[in-house]
């Protein structure tokens, strides 16, 4: 006689409770670190707003996010589209959205992928430990989105939405890459957020005094570079330097700033992170399985909609968009675990330091410890990339031709790594652009410079970003395109001025 | 530790804000759109709403990304012949290219419309935005004779029929409530100090009678607070309110003459419809009363009117004669503000037009809101348009008169009819 914890496919609350506590029984059971859970049982209508405001809780209002709205909603009452099962919030408590439309079998899957699997991965992963605070996240965007009001009462709706159209063009360009950012803290934030527009403003009058200096200083100053080193944070140097911004203006640019900071190492670890709970909804449902807590039709349901999800059709197949990043992220965590466990000769002279360790200590330090870039250069084995049929295309637009230059055998798998790993990489993944120089003395312009790489153009939309670059600085922005040392291109905002 | 919390009674609408101002900021594509969809729907179609595209260009948010070109490397899952060195044939550039392979580019620029559903409601809100009904005013609120009882909330005093028995039964409780909770209390612990004296191995008598004596006293209080009292009631109020006069009446007048074809009355049906689209918008209540003419004019139903065929001479002024024996018989009094609405290809006997413009001018337009006058035609105007254009001289505010060339005039012209500038003045 087996003990299961339910047969039917219905869900009640005091069963979700039961089924969690299991799945928390097991995950610390895998030394699985945790934040709290906070599981909330949404509507399909409430997660298609949870969708549109793009995996904030709590988002300030635009357009933008109605227009995401409006597609969710098309694309779902037309059929195209399922819904996920579950958002997950990296926030302390850990919040999961569940639909009520889910089975049994369904929540328990998405309890173990989403507060079992994203949420220890939120916790452990060193680039969400770096780039983003769990504590205060809610608190800030609460925070965020109370200052957007006001300042759209204040300023006026049509004022606020410039400004944040205009950061939004540049939110990807709002990061210190290699800088450890202040934490954030809306309490913090609140108290200080006066004295910094006062401060702010200061010093951006400092910067732009048009007192003529003493003679002696003359020449030292027209010397003096600004900025003195080029900058990658576009959007935190308009909040510091710009000079026609007002004070609300530059905390709204700080604002936008902070959110993206926030989803930056999502945007790194897409692989790695689902990947990780896909191999946690795996593990922890099959061990509660093995216990005989969850009957077969239960465990068929669970493994059907794995199976779905882990799929990855070829490059000419009708349904390939891509790698798939769960079917590739779970992978290679499982291949991780089989090469701790039973090695081949392959695999020991691939992976030397890992070929018969203990797995679940490698695997931690694996999800701890890498983005996915460097994961995929780390242990993506030639098993893997065997079983994958990977193979790597080279494009040049200057021939007509494609050239398979690396493919699944012995002297390509480090190529394909490579290849793989690259394009995965944020820098070769967004064009390299830095703001270079501030015409201090002269008609105040903007030049931003564009470092080419493998010769790739930037797409035509740039002009537009330039539009609103132009918007926040106030004065003429130039962009050029440098290559190898020399500039090839350079266009201007307004066009007027190019030379 | 988790906790579990059932979301589902929150507002499932916190979108709203931001699909408003997304059709806010896109306001312009949006009228468009709808007025191409009105040309192309079909007659019996308005009642709908509407799927908007426009075109993925005008909304997009730019931001800085690699274009097409440059060296590439991609990694690729299933490979099934390739061998290292292999080369293959790019597709075509430009048209065609790129889905039939599977690996079109990632990149490529998509001239996909971005699509989504307005409602039946923001569709008719698009469609006469900026549109006005002249006079409007006339007839509402100033003149409204109607009145109303309204449910307005509780009042302490009233008559028996209005008694509240929920509300003042609750009241009551409450207040039975309130005023014996001093005693209750006292109760209690008078009752707890007995139970304790009794369970004494000697019990004192003296002091366990007092105490029973006083238990009496406060039940009999108890007792006596009153179960209703003349406080708690609660009578429901009713108030008196004026109704503005929310009905319309519309007219719809149409040559059915030999020479109006079934496409001429088509145009002229989606005219009606949009008119009638418009005034339902407004008004709560409408009627709608279609005369056809030829030589005679008849009161028909909708049918008939639109769809069946006769032959003949066209005398004009028989169906303004008719509409206003209508008028005056069933639409004078009881607040009616009345609309008409005139379709035809123009043709007329001779000496009929001045007959229409003198009964239109003298009659008519004294009683009714406005009247518009279509003339559906391609060719010059006939003898009744220019009739008209004298009565138009000198009833600016509520005659109007327009040509319709074909189907894609409908709603520009109308537009135009009820444009809000060209009524402003009035007011």
């Amino acid at each position: 006689m087996r003990n299961y914890l339910s047969t039917d496919s219905d869900w009640t609350f005091e069963l979700l409770q039961t089924y969690d506590s299991e799945i928390a029984r097991i995950a610390e059971g895998y030394g699985l670190d945790t934040y709290p859970n906070q599981i909330e049982i949404i509507s399909a209508e409430q997660m298609m707003d949870a969708y549109s405001s793009v995996g904030m809780p709590i988002g300030y209002n635009h357009w933008s996010y109605g227009k995401q709205f409006l597609a969710t909603q098309k694309n779902y009452q037309r059929g195209q589209m399922g819904l996920a099962y579950e958002i997950v919030i990296n926030s302390n408590p850990c919040i999961a959205y569940l639909m009520e439309e889910n089975t049994m079998a369904m929540q328990a899957l998405v309890i173990a992928h989403a507060c079992y699997g994203h949420n220890s991965f939120f916790k452990g992963n060193y680039l969400f430990k770096t780039w983003t605070d769990a504590d205060s996240i809610i608190d800030y965007l609460l925070f965020a989105k109370n200052y957007v009001r006001k300042c759209e009462e204040k300023h006026g709706q049509e004022a606020v939405e410039q400004i944040l159209d205009a950061c939004h063009a540049l939110q990807n360009y709002g990061v210190d890459r290699y800088r450890r950012p202040r934490p954030i803290s809306a309490a913090e934030e609140k108290v200080r957020q006066n004295e910094r527009e006062r401060v702010l403003q200061q010093q951006v009058n400092d910067l732009w005094r048009t007192l003529p200096s003493k003679p002696g200083e003359a020449s030292a100053e027209r010397e003096r570079r600004f900025p003195e080193e080029p900058q990658e944070n576009i959007l935190y140097f308009l909040e510091k330097n710009a000079p026609l911004l007002e004070p609300w203006q530059r905390e709204i640019i700080r604002i936008v700033r902070k959110i993206s900071q926030y989803f930056y190492p999502q945007r790194q670890t897409q692989v790695m992170n689902e990947g990780w709970a896909t191999f946690w909804h795996y593990t922890l449902l099959n061990h509660l399985y093995d216990e005989g807590k969850i009957t077969d039709g239960f465990m068929m349901e669970i493994l059907s909609s794995h199976t779905n999800v882990v799929f990855q059709p070829g490059f000419d197949s009708p349904y390939f968009s891509g790698i798939n990043p769960y079917a590739l992220g779970f992978n290679m965590y499982q291949d991780i675990k089989r090469i701790c466990d039973n090695p081949t000769e392959e695999d020991k002279a691939w992976f030397p330091d890992i070929a018969g360790k203990d797995w679940l200590e490698t695997l931690h330090f694996a999800m701890q410890n890498f983005k996915d870039e460097s994961f995929v250069q780390q242990y993506l084995s030639p098993h893997l990339m065997r079983e994958f049929h990977l193979f790597s295309l080279y494009d040049d637009d200057k021939k007509s031709h494609y050239q398979v230059e690396a493919i699944h055998n012995e002297s390509g798998y480090r190529t394909v790594r490579e290849m793989l790993a690259r394009q995965y990489d944020l820098s070769v993944r967004e064009p390299n652009i830095q703001i270079w120089s501030v015409d201090m003395q002269g008609d105040r312009s903007l030049t931003l410079r564009h470092t080419m790489q493998d010769g790739t153009p930037l797409a035509s939309d740039v002009h537009e970003v330039m539009k609103h670059l132009h918007c926040l600085w106030g004065f003429d922005i130039h962009m050029e395109t440098w290559d190898k040392g020399s500039q090839i291109a350079r266009q201007s905002c307004p066009s007027t001025s190019a030379p | 530790m988790s906790y579990i919390i059932d979301r589902r009674l929150n507002g499932k609408n916190k979108s709203m804000v931001n699909r408003q101002r997304f059709l806010k900021r896109y306001k312009q594509h949006i009228k468009d759109a709808v007025s191409d969809a009105v040309n192309q729907r079909s007659i019996t179609d308005m009642e709908r709403g509407e799927n908007i595209s426009i075109p993925e260009r005008s909304i997009n948010e730019p931001v800085i990304h690699h274009g097409q070109g440059g060296r590439k490397h991609r990694v690729l899952p299933g490979n099934k012949e390739f061998n290292t060195g292999d080369q293959l044939q790019k597709p075509p550039q430009g048209g065609g290219g790129g889905s039939g392979s599977g690996k079109a580019s990632n990149q490529g620029e998509g001239e996909d419309d971005f699509t989504f559903f307005i409602t039946r409601e923001e569709f008719l809100n698009y469609l006469f935005d900026d549109l006005a009904l002249p006079n409007m005013i006339k007839k509402s609120l100033s003149q409204s004779k109607e009145f109303k009882t309204r449910r307005a909330g509780f009042v302490s005093e009233g008559t028996p029929n209005n008694l509240s028995i929920v509300k003042s039964l609750r009241n009551a409780h409450a207040r039975r409530i309130g005023m014996g909770a001093g005693k209750r209390k006292k109760l209690k612990l008078l009752r707890a100090e007995l139970k304790q004296l009794l369970d004494e191995p000697v019990p004192n008598s003296l002091r366990i009678k007092a105490l029973e004596e006083d238990i009496a006293h406060i039940e009999a209080r108890l007792r006596a607070l009153p179960f209703i009292d003349e406080l708690d009631l609660r009578y429901r109020n009713q108030v008196r309110v004026p109704v503005p006069t929310s009905k319309a009446v519309m007219f719809c007048l149409m040559d059915v003459s030999g020479s109006m074809t079934q496409d001429v009355k088509d145009l002229a049906k989606r005219f009606y419809l949009l008119l009638y689209l418009f005034l339902e918008k407004n008004y709560e209540h409408i009627e709608i009363v279609f005369i056809r003419h030829h030589t005679s004019a008849k009161e028909v139903n909708e049918e008939e009117f639109f769809y069946s065929r006769e032959t003949g001479g066209t005398i004009v002024s028989s169906a303004l004669k008719l509409m206003n024996d209508i008028v005056q018989e069933r639409y004078l009094t009881g607040g009616w503000n009345i609309y008409g609405a005139q379709a035809s290809d123009g043709d007329n006997w001779d000496d009929d037009s001045p007959l229409c413009a003198d009964i239109l001018a003298n009659q008519l337009l004294p009683v009714v809101q406005h009247f518009a006058y279509v003339e559906i035609t391609p060719h010059e105007h006939q003898a009744l348009w220019y009739a008209y254009q004298g009565v138009q001289r000198a009833n600016k505010q509520a005659f109007a008169c327009a040509q319709i060339r074909n189907a894609g005039d409908i709603y520009p012209v109308f537009r135009e009819l009820f444009a809000k500038e060209r009524y402003q003045e009035a007011v």
